[in-house]
């Protein structure tokens, strides 16, 4: 080959790699948590200071695997990259986190501690992840037992990035991200460039069930246990509480169903 | 000594949960011998700020659409110059991004959707469970984050004369910006509303919403679904309440042919009264309930939007 048609070829390189638009392979880093089953009992030991977790089912956080980590997966597929998970958990959580292995993700992180708070959960992964230069963190919007919404701000604001909260929807293309959110009753379309962090909401993916194949791979794949870095406790939980017992139904028969709209007025006054 | 309030007051009317914070800022600042700074951005009016109930109102002008990154700034900064104690936000869209930040910049204890005020021992409610169990937290710092779950307190009305200071710092440029807003057309947004109609499977298809939303324009009500219709499309999803939808805790909330699955009720658990329409006696739904009526959706509904128009004819 002659020099110059090398030349041309190597421009003609240049040309389809910005026409064709091939991203970057991203680097994807997702916060999975460990929670009780939705259906699970509400109890509490030790004079109402410990969650009771006797007989209970743990599951992978249901915003953070059919959400954060499916999204993530299929960002992967599309575009090339890495997926991995991160929880801030003692061994009890490995169990949840070889799920998310099963589902798809190729590695997997547990920081080896019981978090103190929502923030402790953002410091540990905030000291693991701020030399890996992640494109992409991706959080749930809440975990269903603790619901605090807290971890995913509060890691941004350790990593100094910016944060999408609530995203239904995400997408990546040079370099950017776009996502939309449901805000009010409306949908806003917002975009950021990488690197960020997401908190992942209904809508985003649809729910992946793990098949022999990745349950099978999951049992090999990497589950690297770090120990934790010190910290101290902002806020702690001092006594849980169950609500007080409904009151009974007040039936109203059928036939007078319009009776229920006066006593939601007159009765209740809540119209 | 200072309580630092932030609210949103953008928009025609400032919002119920603007004015609950301030409520709540106001009880704490009462209670400490402190004063109350009220933080905002937008283009209110100096007027409309100065009658809201603070000492002083700080207001950020020209940050337009900011993001979590600039409004921490905001707020860090006025609450440092301040001496903030506390620092008070809505649990809403915007607070639940920034008040864990503005926590994490000051390394100060956040209470996450808090439904009390600090008692005797300075614990701090708040649900946890989806609702199902409350917790009381002890901010173990100096300076205390709190966001405020809305419905949670009443607002007690107070006007003031404060004095309006436009804030001078440097706050950046937003990072994440706002391309389009889709607007969601003219019904009430759920989270806000005080009345909700929700309705199941039991509708048999979406055809059959004319009379849910019926009753809810009746009732000044927001419409809301469960998780199944609106994974068949019978409903936009923003309707969609429960464990993995959204979590709303109206006055009054209407369910009609829904079953009351556990992870539907986590959604809609902390509605003040809860009235259901199920033709299954057995449904659980009626063991969260205040006023039940088993029967068919398709002969209840007309029968309820007659007598709420009868009852608005009245009023
Ligand atoms: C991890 C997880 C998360 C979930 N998250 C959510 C969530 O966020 N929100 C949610 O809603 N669900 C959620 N679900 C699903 C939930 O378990 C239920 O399947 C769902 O709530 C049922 O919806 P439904 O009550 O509309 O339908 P169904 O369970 O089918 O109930 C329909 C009801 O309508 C009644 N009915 C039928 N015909 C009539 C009629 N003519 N008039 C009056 N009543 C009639 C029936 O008696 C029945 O009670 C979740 C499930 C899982 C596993
Ligand atoms: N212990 C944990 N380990 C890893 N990620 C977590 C943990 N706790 C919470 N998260 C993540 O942070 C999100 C918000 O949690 P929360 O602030 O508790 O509502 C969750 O959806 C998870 O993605």
């Amino acid at each position: 080959m002659k020099a110059g048609s090398l030349a041309m070829a190597f421009t003609y390189r240049l040309v389809t790699f910005a026409a064709r638009n091939v991203p970057h392979s991203m680097k994807i880093l997702v916060l999975i948590s460990h929670v009780p089953d939705t259906t699970a009992r509400i109890a509490f030991t030790n004079d109402n200071t410990a969650y009771d977790t006797s007989g209970i089912q743990f599951i992978v956080n249901p915003y953070d695997e059919w959400y954060a980590l499916v999204r993530a997966l299929e960002l992967k597929e599309a575009q090339g990259g890495t997926v991995t998970t991160i929880t801030v958990g003692g061994a009890e959580t490995d169990p949840t986190i070889r799920k998310a292995l099963a589902i798809g993700a190729d590695d997997a992180v547990r920081v080896d501690t019981a978090p103190k708070d929502g923030h402790d959960v953002a410091a540990q992964v905030a000291a693991f992840a701020k030399d890996k230069a992640y494109d992409l963190i991706l959080a749930g919007k809440e975990t269903i037992d603790h619901n605090g919404s807290q971890v995913g701000p509060m890691l941004a604001e350790l990593l100094d990035l910016p944060f999408i909260s609530l995203a239904a929807k995400l997408d990546v293309a040079d370099g950017k991200a776009t996502a939309e959110r449901d805000v009010r009753g409306d949908v806003e379309v917002v975009e950021c460039a990488l690197p960020l962090v997401v908190s992942c909401a209904k809508g985003m993916a649809e729910q992946r069930i793990p098949n022999m194949r990745g349950i099978m791979a999951a049992r090999t794949k990497p589950l690297q246990v770090i120990p934790a870095a010190a910290t101290e406790a902002l806020t702690s939980t001092v006594k849980f509480e169950l609500p007080p017992p409904k009151q009974a139904v007040k039936m109203i028969p059928a036939e007078e169903a319009g009776k229920l709209i006066e006593l939601l007025h007159s009765e209740a006054k809540v119209i | 000594m200072s309580v630092i309030v932030f609210a949103d007051t953008r928009g025609e009317k400032v919002a119920k949960s603007a004015l609950e914070t301030l409520t709540y800022g106001r009880k704490l600042a009462s209670k400490d011998g402190a004063s109350l700074t009220l933080v905002t951005f937008g283009d209110a009016s100096v007027d409309k700020l100065a009658a809201l109930d603070a000492n002083k109102v700080v207001v950020a002008r020209n940050i337009g659409d900011a993001d979590s990154q600039q409004l921490t700034r905001l707020v860090a900064d006025v609450a440092t110059k301040e001496g903030a104690t506390w620092i008070v936000f809505s649990h809403d869209d915007t607070g639940k991004a920034v008040a864990p930040r503005v926590g994490a910049k000051l390394n100060a204890g956040e209470v996450a959707g808090a439904i009390t005020l600090p008692n005797d021992q300075g614990l701090i409610k708040r649900n946890v469970f989806s609702g199902k169990a409350q917790a009381w937290v002890e901010l173990k710092t100096p300076v205390k984050v709190i966001s405020l779950l809305p419905n949670s307190i009443p607002v007690e009305a107070a006007t003031g004369t404060a004095a309006v200071e436009e804030y001078s710092g440097d706050l950046g440029t937003a990072k994440v910006t706002v391309k389009e807003v889709r607007k969601a057309g003219e019904g009430i947004p759920l989270p806000e509303a005080e009345v909700v109609v929700s309705a199941g499977r039991g509708m048999k298809g979406p055809e059959n919403w004319g009379m849910v939303e019926e009753l809810a324009k009746e009732l000044h009500a927001a419409t809301a679904c469960s998780r199944p219709v609106s994974d068949m499309d019978w409903r936009p999803h923003h309707e969609h309440v429960g464990q993995t939808g959204i979590a709303i805790r109206p006055n009054l909330y209407i369910a009609i042919g829904i079953s009351g699955a556990i992870q539907h009720l986590a959604g809609v658990n902390g509605s003040k009264v809860i009235a259901v329409i199920n033709t299954d006696p057995e449904a659980p739904f009626f063991k969260a309930a205040d006023y039940g009526i088993v029967g068919d959706a398709f002969e209840v509904l007309p029968k309820l939007i007659e007598a709420a128009k009868k009852l608005n004819a009245e009023r």
